[in-house]
């Protein structure tokens, strides 16, 4: 009896010493990746090797040297935060709309707002492509940024709609009984609940912008490309390290904006506040 | 929603309320305007006029970009390559997120949540920029190569990118938290109880994991498994960066056809086949599962 007990439980233990080291593999073939690319874009060397034989900055230097770089870096940057406001405000308020209507086809209505997660982007990125080539829009900033917007709605509108459902709808109605006229219950009750989640929204927003390659290779233009676009040209010829500061740059922001997005969520928590 | 607020109103005639809840709706549905006309001019009606697109050729009105997709074998290669590449991506996605997906899910509620949180790092990372990495992992000179010669394991490089093998390690590792995160929230809300039950009734422990555990985590494997299939048909920049000639994908050769051969019409026939194949895969998801465990694997990344 004790020795089969103790063979099973040593069979469980060999078990889990399998179960940890898969995955603790599986982790790291997750996150690893990306440490590689950190040290080499430091490295003192004119090729890539790995690891590093020395530490510099000059493919830093070399990528602010490059008015291509650094104005594809700054229309990014631009583009992210016109489709952060656009897609806060529009998706917003058709959380809010959604969250107050009962009608038939609600469903599909949802479906329909939420169906850019789901369709491949190489459609939307050719179909608007033929549209704005019809319409002389390639290479317009503001067409880019409305193509972009329609990717990072749905992000908001599933945030803020959670937010809404988990808000307590007396909140509102108490407000109401009370006189305050629909908007005041928006700007004073409302709003502060769903806030955390529009700022996560908006953090999803800018990242998606940020990142998106597709659309931007097709409408962007060759003068304006944007800086996924021009890591796109120039990553085939990736014996120069000056892509892999690029990409620091490029995964670097988005990591700050995630770790902020952290800190707010954790002050908020810490204050009693909703969580998103 | 909006019928219970009208009733809790104060005003009491019937008619009045039904005035103000026309009223308020009307409001409403204003708010759904900018979402409304954004999606139909820059989402459905571009989409469906390119669409359109694939019943045109010299001939006037005709079916001829389908039939080419489907007899010349160039085309219906590139078919064939995306549902394999798609399939084999969900099943080493499935083997790889398993297992970790378990442990996380048995873990403490502390330890969990930070491993996730680990998990979900990498959808914060443009693709484009991980792809990069795996390019300087797996060439010829790459770093995995390097390594490899310089502790004497293999005396000429591995050809380990511009492949099948480059294209499956880029992307199963890029779809691999779409396969755990629904994974996690089915094992998470399995009960312990059950192994307990099955191994105080004599079960060794593989055969409770295997006829106790798994059936009850099966529908996390159905929700992961069709999330990643359906987002693998539409890869385009890992398989563009790391496949060769012979892992053209349908995303590819719809750009080609745009950018190179200007043959919008074969492009369409392209986007229509996986556009269609998309939609019938979520039904199917819908269906079988609900959306909302479609929107809990996507929105790990909404969280």
């Amino acid at each position: 009896m004790t020795v089969t007990q103790r063979n099973g439980a040593r069979r469980i233990s060999w078990g889990k010493v399998i179960l940890v080291a898969y995955s603790v593999a599986v982790l790291l073939y997750l996150v690893g990746p990306l440490l590689v690319v950190l040290p080499l874009s430091f490295s003192s060397a004119r090729y890539l090797t790995f690891p590093p034989p020395g530490w510099s900055l000059q493919w830093y230097e070399r990528y602010l040297g490059s008015p291509q770089w650094t104005a594809a870096t700054v229309r990014s940057l631009q583009l992210g935060v016109v489709v952060m406001l656009l897609a806060v405000v529009i998706g917003t308020a058709v959380a809010y709309g959604l969250a107050h209507l009962q009608f038939p086809g609600k469903r599909l209505v949802r479906a329909v707002v939420l169906s850019p997660l789901v369709v491949p982007v190489i459609i939307l990125a050719v179909a608007v492509y033929e549209l704005f080539l019809r319409l002389r829009l390639i290479g317009n900033f503001w067409a880019l940024a409305i193509a972009h917007t329609v990717l990072a709605l749905p992000f908001v509108v599933v945030l803020v709609s959670a937010a809404l459902q988990t808000m307590d709808v007396a909140l509102e109605r108490a407000a109401a009984s009370l006189g305050a006229s629909e908007w005041q219950t928006f700007r004073y009750v409302t709003l502060p609940l769903i806030a955390p989640s529009m700022a996560a929204g908006a953090v999803f927003a800018f990242v998606t912008s940020w990142d998106e390659l597709l659309v931007a290779l097709f409408t962007s233009g060759t003068a304006r490309a944007t800086l996924p676009k021009r890591l796109w040209e120039n990553v085939r010829e990736f014996i120069d390290p000056t892509i892999a500061a690029v990409a620091v740059v490029i995964v670097g922001v988005s990591l700050l904006l995630l770790a902020t997005l952290e800190l707010l969520q954790l002050r908020a928590a810490r204050n009693g506040g909703h969580n998103v | 929603m909006a019928e219970s607020q009208v009733a809790a109103s104060p005003i009491g005639t019937r008619q009045a309320t039904n005035y103000l809840g026309r009223r308020r709706a009307l409001r409403y549905w204003l708010l759904l305007v900018p979402g409304f006309l954004l999606l139909g001019t820059v989402f459905l009606y571009p989409i469906a006029r390119f669409l359109l697109l694939s019943f045109q050729s010299e001939s006037g009105i005709s079916l001829a970009n389908y039939r080419h997709l489907l007899t010349v074998p160039l085309y219906s290669q590139v078919l064939i390559n995306t549902g394999v590449i798609a399939l084999s991506t969900t099943v080493l996605c499935l083997v790889l997120g398993y297992p970790l997906a378990y442990f996380i899910a048995n873990l403490s509620s502390v330890w969990s949540r930070r491993l996730l949180f680990l998990v979900l790092i990498p959808f914060w990372i443009s693709i484009l920029v991980r792809s990069y990495a795996w390019m300087v992992l797996l060439g010829r000179n790459g770093i995995v190569n390097n390594f490899l010669s310089s502790i004497g394991v293999i005396s000429e490089p591995l050809p380990l990118m511009f492949n099948r093998t480059g294209v499956l390690i880029g992307m199963v590792q890029i779809l691999l938290p779409y396969m755990i995160l629904p994974l996690f929230a089915v094992m998470r809300s399995i009960d312990p109880v059950y192994l307990r039950a099955a191994a105080s009734l004599g079960a060794p422990g593989w055969r409770a994991m295997l006829h106790v555990y798994f059936p009850l985590s099966l529908p996390g494997v159905a929700a992961g498994s069709l999330l990643v299939f359906i987002l693998s048909l539409g890869f385009f920049i890992t398989p563009a960066l790391l496949g060769g000639r012979r892992d053209m994908m349908i995303a590819m050769l719809i750009e080609q056809q745009v950018n190179q051969a200007l043959n919008f019409g074969l492009a369409a026939a392209l986007a229509g086949v996986l556009l269609v194949a998309t939609i019938v895969l979520l039904v199917v998801f819908e269906r079988v599962l609900g959306l909302e465990r479609l929107l809990g694997g996507l929105g790990g990344d909404a969280r």
